[in-house]
Formats: C-alpha cells, sequence, structure tokens
C-alpha cells in the first residue's frame, strides 16, 4: 500500500529573488521578495499563508524573525535547522502538517545577501572544540577529506571531479539566470588556485546572493492554482554525524539512507528519474550523491560524471540550474534545488529544459556531508 | 595500556581528557560493556549506549585515513596539514602529521601520538612512526 504521504501535497509557486547580487539588502529583504514572486505564482497574497517553513545564518529564531518581517501569523510554524539541506527537510514537514490541517498553505523561503555583505560565510555554529587546534578551514577542508579518501579507494580523479564543475557549467550556459556563464574547461578548474587539497577554487560552489520561496497545499485543492500542480512522492531523512572526525565512512554519505527512504515512499526507482537536482556545494558532492543516491555504483562515480552523462545531453541530467557550482549558491543552497525541480516538471525551463520531464530527485546536503534529504517529485501523471 | 583510576570522576569527559592531556597522558574513554574506545569523549558509549565508561591511556599508534594541506599564504605562515587519523584502538580524530611537510602526508602512513604544549591547551599531534628495526 502506498504511503499516506505519497502525492498527499503539491507545490503550486515558486519564486526566485536577489539570485546573483543584491545591493543594499538585508537576508529578509531578499526572502520577503522571492516570497512575493511565489505567491504571485500561484495567484495567492501573504494573508493565506498559515504554515511557515524557514531556516537561517542569521537569525537565531527564524520562523519569528520571518513572520515578523512578512506580518503573517501562521497557526504552524518549522525552523528546523539542518544546514543547507533544511529546506528540502521543510517539505517533509510541510506535507505532514498539511495532511493533518495544521496548515492550509505553507510556505517554504530562504534568503541571504552573503555576496554583497562581504563573501563571508554566515553561521551561527558552536565551535567543534575537537577540531578547532587543527585549524580545519570550514567547510572546506570537511569535504576535501572526503574527496581524497574517495581518490585512496576508488582512483578517482581531479580530472573527473574537474568534469563535473565543466557539467555544471554548460547547465547554467543554457540558464539566463545562472550567476557563472562563461566558458569553462578541466584545464581551467584544474588549474584553478588550489584551497584545500584535492579541492581548488573552481572545485567550490559560488558565493552569490539569493533567495527563494515555495509554496505548498495539499492535493486535494492543489487544481485550484494557475500552474501545474508538482506533487511531493515521497521525502526521506537520515544523518549519521554532525563533525567530520564522527563520519563512519567518508566515502558513503546518509544519502544512501535518505535516498532508500525516498524511493520507497515515492514507489519509484532510479530509472523513473527524469532529472536530478543534488546539493554541489563542492564537486565532489555530487559525485558522492550520485553513488549512494543509486545512479551508479559505489566507487564508479568517477567515471560515470566524465563521460558526459550529467551533462546537457547526456544520459541523466543533473543540476540542470547550473547548481551551486554555476548558477547560485548564497550560503545556503537548499531551496533552489527544490525551486529547478519544480520548474523542470512544470515545463517552464526554456533552453535548458528536459524533454518529458515528470519524474525529479532533489537532494539537500547540510553541515559536512552532514544532514541528507531527499525529495521525489512527480507530475500529476505519475501520481 | 595502563589504566587509570579516574580521580576527577565528578568533571565531565572533556575535563577528564584535558586533566589527563595536561599531565602528558593521551587517554580515552572505554565502554565496560562492549569494550570499545571512543572519541570525542562522552558520558555514553556510542557504540552500544552503555554509561558505565573507564579511562584507559591509550597506545598512541595510529594510521593516517585521510589529508589535506590547507593553502595558507607564505605571510600567513604558508601550508600546513589537516587530517584524520584512525588510532590502533579503533576511534577516529582530527589532528595534523607534524616533523614532515604538510604535502607529504600520505593516507595509510602510520603515526604516533605526542602532546603538543605550544599553546594554553595541550592537544595531541602525531609524527611519523619511525619503522623498527
Amino acid at each position: 500500500m502506498a504511503h499516506n504521504l505519497r502525492g498527499s501535497s503539491a507545490i503550486v509557486g515558486v519564486g526566485l529573488a536577489g539570485c546573483g547580487e543584491a545591493h543594499g539588502k538585508m537576508p529578509l529583504d531578499i526572502l520577503a521578495e522571492a516570497t512575493h514572486n511565489a505567491l504571485d505564482d500561484a495567484g495567492l497574497k501573504l494573508s493565506d499563508i498559515d504554515g511557515l517553513f524557514t531556516g537561517s545564518s542569521y537569525h537565531f529564531m527564524p520562523t519569528l524573525s520571518t513572520a515578523e518581517y512578512l506580518g503573517i501569523k501562521p497557526r504552524f510554524s518549522d525552523g528546523s535547522m539542518v544546514g543547507g539541506s533544511s529546506f528540502v527537510a521543510h517539505t517533509l514537514n510541510a506535507a505532514m502538517a498539511l495532511k493533518t490541517g495544521l496548515c492550509d498553505v505553507a510556505l517554504i523561503c530562504y534568503g541571504s545577501n552573503q555576496r554583497t555583505a562581504g563573501g563571508k560565510l554566515a553561521t551561527m555554529s558552536e565551535q567543534q572544540i575537537y577540531e578547532a587546534p587543527y585549524k580545519p578551514r570550514y567547510p572546506i577542508s570537511s569535504y576535501a577529506l572526503a574527496a581524497a579518501r574517495h581518490m585512496y579507494q576508488y582512483g578517482t580523479t581531479r580530472e573527473q571531479l574537474a568534469d563535473i564543475a565543466v557539467a555544471a557549467r554548460q547547465w547554467a550556459q543554457l540558464n539566463p539566470a545562472a550567476f557563472a556563464r562563461k566558458d569553462l574547461t578541466r584545464e581551467d578548474v584544474l588549474n584553478s588556485r588550489m584551497i584545500s587539497d584535492p579541492l581548488s577554487l573552481l572545485d567550490c560552489c559560488l558565493v552569490t546572493d539569493g533567495g527563494g520561496a515555495v509554496i505548498m497545499v495539499s492535493s486535494e485543492r492543489a487544481k485550484d492554482f494557475p500552474n501545474k500542480p508538482v506533487y511531493l512522492l515521497g521525502t526521506g531523512a537520515a544523518h549519521w554525524h554532525r563533525q567530520i572526525t564522527q563520519m563512519p565512512d567518508l566515502t558513503v554519505t546518509a544519502a544512501k539512507e535518505s535516498g532508500e527512504r525516498a524511493f520507497k515512499m515515492a514507489g519509484v526507482t532510479q530509472n523513473d528519474i527524469d532529472v536530478v537536482e543534488v546539493y554541489d556545494a563542492f564537486t565532489i558532492n555530487t559525485l558522492l550523491f550520485l553513488e549512494d543516491l543509486g545512479f551508479c555504483a559505489k566507487g564508479e562515480g568517477g567515471p560515470f560524471v566524465s563521460n558526459g552523462n550529467i551533462a546537457p545531453g547526456g544520459s541523466l541530467p543533473v543540476n540542470t540550474n547550473g547548481g551551486g557550482l554555476s548558477c547560485v549558491h548564497p550560503g545556503m543552497y537548499g531551496i533552489f534545488i527544490l525551486i529547478e525541480a519544480i520548474q523542470q516538471l512544470r515545463g517552464d525551463c526554456g533552453a535548458r529544459q528536459v524533454n518529458n520531464a515528470e519524474v525529479a530527485l532533489v537532494h539537500g546536503n547540510g553541515g559536512v556531508l552532514s544532514s541528507q534529504v531527499t525529495s521525489i517529485f512527480g507530475t500529476e501523471e505519475v501520481l | 595500556m595502563t589504566k587509570h583510576s579516574d580521580q576527577t570522576n565528578k568533571s565531565g569527559p572533556d575535563m577528564i581528557y584535558r586533566s589527563f592531556l595536561d599531565r602528558q597522558i593521551f587517554a580515552l574513554p572505554k565502554c565496560t560493556k562492549c569494550n570499545q574506545f571512543h572519541f570525542f569523549p562522552r558520558v555514553v558509549c556510542p557504540h552500544c549506549g552503555e554509561f558505565e565508561l573507564e579511562w584507559l591511556a591509550v597506545s598512541g599508534k595510529g594510521q593516517v585515513y585521510s589529508t589535506t594541506t590547507i593553502r595558507r599564504k607564505p605571510e600567513r605562515g604558508g601550508p600546513y596539514n589537516v587530517c584524520l587519523i584512525t588510532l590502533e584502538e579503533g576511534p577516529r580524530m582530527m589532528s595534523r602529521i607534524e616533523g614532515i611537510d604538510a604535502e607529504s602526508v600520505k593516507i595509510g602512513d602510520k603515526v604516533t601520538a605526542c602532546i603538543n604544549n605550544d599553546s594554553e591547551e595541550s592537544f595531541v599531534v602525531f609524527t611519523p612512526t619511525k619503522e623498527a628495526n
């Protein structure tokens, strides 16, 4: 029997704002503009929102600050903070709240001015006291340690990681809204400044501003809105550690478990997925998640990403907006993979549109490969 | 392996760990039920959930599980190593290898712990293990 959350809710509005540079704006200004765009898209107004889901690196109590700014009084709020994956995690919590009648119109939203505020990653994170004496750079050193271990165990190469950045750039070149669109070659990535071996500058995501918002409602009323609804088919979360020292095996993320949960709830397999949006804070993320989500075998991520499979025209469209590597990455990226997946399933993506996209997988990452959350969406045809 | 009676059992595990380091002893909590060590120190065994723990000095032998060189600019002190060490007793910890160039550290290298007392709080670093004759 299908899980009772499968297909029970749908996304009926999405909005972006301030992606790239939003000079003179604060994080909540950008969040509010994205919300305005999502409400316009859904044909709703602010006062219709009675469920609020948000996360922030700027506001200690993000649901309170966000509701106060927007002038709304939600019946249900959730500020669960699992880093960049929070917004994907919110889709599960919103689905539960909608299903149980705790709210009728859920807003999932985020905004950040990371780039124009100086480029430094905002964080309210506590110091990791058993790592601090060694001065790792956060978060890159943790990802570098995972990449180095994957290379050691499976013979993965810097060239293969570079090809992930190149594929992301090729998608970005099809997306007029992407931030980085100049030609990029494997050699450009390999020759970029080394930061924390084996990851160099172009193995890292962008630092941009940006905000995003998503409106989610119960499936029963999903057709009352102007856009083709996109249904949440399945979702799952998993986390096995907080600090990189506690990750049991640096080559296997908890995406293995979150993915299995999401696939099970959705009742689909990897073969059914038309488009994949994974959280690519670094090139190694894409490789690890494609393996752990079952799109290729463990250890075969390198060859898989290197033969054009994930670039435009390849067998598996991955990060079709250009990803965090080339499209947008304002501190936390999770909301943007959701939005790109919804737009693909609505058929709104222009030159980068994946033909006949009916099922999309979104995978969020938070912390240092710590929080893993997978959500699978589908059109009415696959309900 | 030397067993140490825990004179400071009214302290939390972080204080106990640091008090051992202050005495130049690298000791970790070991579970009295499943007999496994863990790091970072806690009041509960993360392997089996047991709360009865004892503190034991560890061998200080370990192996590099992964490593990265952080390319700090020369004027700020130059590149330095950050690595993960798997201790002979099982737990994994972050550390650095001293005594060789940051870039020479390789996964699989055998290393030996020593206590760095250069700053206010002592901490564990490693040096390459010299092969026995």
